[in-house]
């Protein structure tokens, strides 16, 4: 074997046809370009959605919730053991909503080594007091520092911030719907009632905008002393409990070990949102089946290249295999080509798609329900750059293949004896 | 004393089958010795080529034994024939085959390259050697289009060279010269071999060049008829 000389021979090979090789080699850049920029932007386009979920969706949320008893009375005495029981009618228990023994049940969760964070919050319908009309509302209790770690709350507050809310006493984070319909000016005091007929005052220090435009007319958020304060609780009073996990696979499995422990109800985020993850898998398929697809037309590309000079160099390969190459060897020439064309085309591929993502990356995109994304989103995983370049390998080796192999077979005899 | 035989062929038969069932070589037998300057002469299609690519190992579809510098090529594998023409066996075709891709020089040193066995300036320096034997060394850096029809033949009598075989085969090599160049190519042929004592075997049907060879094998459809 000898590397140097197969290379000199494929490189003069290429030189002697380098228009249409430089053709070839730039259906491979433009494959790999186009794969890697679609991939990177559907990618991008994919975390932003499952963003838009994943920051404001806790991995698994503990709460009560008003249910009938599961036990009725009919079922307490052992006459009608033996029989069915039907009792129609039957009516939800008086339960307090609050979760019990809440403050240690945090703390126990705080140790836990499967949670990264746990952001309590106590939720209570009020009503917006606005002259003489009542609005519909609820407010979030939050724990500010908890609730901005956790979910980036501070993302979505468009005026005011979150500091003014931890320090100031009695205020409140308006939705910026509800904010509009009621004509209010940051720094402006507005009233509540509960449903309990209890009035409050609170001022206002910011807006908020989930881009949900119906949630954003009735949401608020003060902070937790403030809504227990509004509600006469003792500060142990939180209606859920919000976690986000370390490994967010798990939280179908640990929600129902939650759910036994601490007797309450229990939901984790790949119940409560199943369609997203659907979505985006189908997404990514869709981009990897149409780069794939690219990468094997520019292959094709290089099969005829190859196939066609082979054709014209019958000559050279006939008088190779006369003076002592091998059929192994001619085949690695033409295999050299291939691949030559592949590492050029597919390197250019890498740069200009890298290029192209971060052009598209500076396309101003503005939508209401993410304030603070302005330009498209791209995600420069280092991932598809390693499958452009695995591919564009193994495309070409295998459109250089076929020919090479075709060429390996010319028997020097027919084209000699030919002229 | 006997002298050393470079080509043992015994027995050599093969048939064309399509479309129907020729027998071209029937029953060939020869033995060419070192320094022996032999031609092979003989009407179209009398089998003086076939039985030349035969004994050149490129054609392997025959019955009959043949040997090579007294090894047996019968059975031996594409990569292991392929390694007996680069070392043994010198080629000389009509047409020239240079790569025009390289210059004339590279084009007679690729032989010597691929064999790999002495580095690459010795066969650099064994390359202008020959091509000074052949008086076009001050052409050596052209490339091959740039050289008539007799300067390219004489290029790939260098390269045939260049791995020192132990016979040059050539198959019609001045049937593409006119009278001058032929006479020239020719001349080399036979200072080659009584100078270097180099072994050819030449299949030609001109007459006057087999002629001034040292043996002439006259064939027709298929046998030898004259040795």
């Amino acid at each position: 074997m000898n590397i140097p000389l197969i290379t000199k021979i494929s490189i003069s090979l290429l030189k002697a046809r380098l228009k249409q090789t430089m053709v070839a080699a730039f259906g491979v850049t433009f494959s790999i370009t186009m794969f890697i920029a679609l991939l990177s932007f559907m990618a991008g386009l994919n975390d932003l959605l499952d963003n838009l979920i994943l920051n404001r969706t806790p991995h698994i949320r503990l709460y009560n919730e008003i249910l009938a008893t599961k036990i009725q009375p009919i079922n307490a005495t052992q006459l009608f053991s033996s029989s069915y029981n039907f009792v129609q009618h039957v009516k939800p228990k008086e339960d307090i909503l609050a979760i019990k023994n809440s403050q240690a049940i945090i703390s126990y969760l705080q140790k836990d080594k499967n949670v990264l964070g746990v952001a309590p919050k106590l939720i209570v319908p009020i009503f917006y007091n606005v002259g003489i009309i009542n609005l519909t509302g609820v407010i979030n209790g939050i724990d500010v520092d908890a609730e901005n770690s956790l979910f980036a709350f501070n993302d979505y507050v468009m005026e005011g911030n979150t500091i003014a809310l931890k320090n100031i006493p009695n205020s409140i984070i308006l939705g910026i719907g509800a904010a509009k319909k009621m004509l209010i000016q940051l720094g402006d005091n507005i009233q509540i009632t509960t449903i309990t007929g209890e009035r409050f005052s609170l001022k206002v220090v910011g807006f908020f905008q989930s881009g949900i435009e119906e949630l954003d007319k009735v949401q608020s958020y003060t902070t937790l002393a403030t809504t227990q304060k509004i509600l006469s609780k003792p500060n142990s009073y939180v209606t859920d409990i919000q976690l986000k996990l370390i490994d967010i696979n798990k939280a179908p499995i640990i929600a129902i070990q939650y759910k036994e422990l601490f007797s309450t109800e229990a939901t984790d985020i790949q119940t409560a949102n199943a369609q997203f993850e659907t979505g985006s898998s189908v997404r990514t398929l869709i981009s990897y089946a149409v780069g794939i697809t690219l990468l094997i037309v520019a292959g094709f590309g290089i099969y005829n290249i190859l196939n066609m000079m082979i054709y014209e160099k019958m000559d050279s390969i006939a008088i190779l295999k006369a003076t002592g190459f091998s059929g192994k060897d001619v085949n690695r020439i033409f295999i050299t080509i291939a691949l030559t064309i592949g590492i050029v085309g597919g390197l250019m591929g890498l740069v200009f798609g890298f290029g192209l993502s971060a052009s598209i990356a500076q396309i101003p995109f503005s939508t209401a329900s993410l304030p603070k994304v302005k330009t498209y989103p791209i995600n420069y995983n280092p991932k598809f750059y390693v499958i452009g370049a695995i591919f564009s390998l193994v495309t070409t080796y295998f459109a250089g293949y076929f020919p090479s192999k075709k060429a390996s077979k010319i028997d020097p005899v027919d084209i000699i004896r030919g002229k | 004393m006997e002298a050393k035989k470079i080509i043992e062929a015994q027995h050599i038969c093969k048939s064309f089958y399509d479309p129907i069932e020729v027998k071209v070589l029937n029953e060939v037998s020869l033995t060419i010795n070192v320094g022996e300057f032999v031609s092979i002469i003989g009407k179209s299609g009398c089998g003086k080529s076939t039985l030349l690519y035969i004994l050149s190992t490129m054609d392997t579809s025959y019955t009959g034994n043949l040997s090579i510098d007294g090894v047996d090529m019968k059975g031996k594998k594409d990569a292991d024939l392929a390694i007996v023409r680069n070392e043994k066996i010198g080629f000389v075709f009509q047409f020239h085959y240079l790569l025009n891709e390289f210059n004339n020089l590279y084009n007679v040193m690729l032989p010597g390259l691929k064999l790999n066995k002495i580095s690459k300036a010795e066969i650099e320096h064994n390359a202008y050697e020959k091509l000074k034997i052949l008086g076009i060394e001050s052409e050596a850096l052209k490339m091959p289009n740039q050289l008539s029809g007799g300067q390219k033949q004489r290029v790939a009598i260098a390269r045939a060279l260049i791995n020192n075989p132990l016979i040059i085969m050539g198959d019609e090599p001045t049937g593409n010269l006119d009278k001058k160049n032929s006479d020239i190519v020719f001349a080399t042929f036979k200072e080659l071999a009584e100078k270097y004592h180099q072994s050819l075997l030449i299949v030609t049907h001109d007459n006057d060049f087999a002629e001034k060879s040292h043996r002439i094998i006259e064939m027709e459809d298929g046998k030898i008829i004259g040795n």
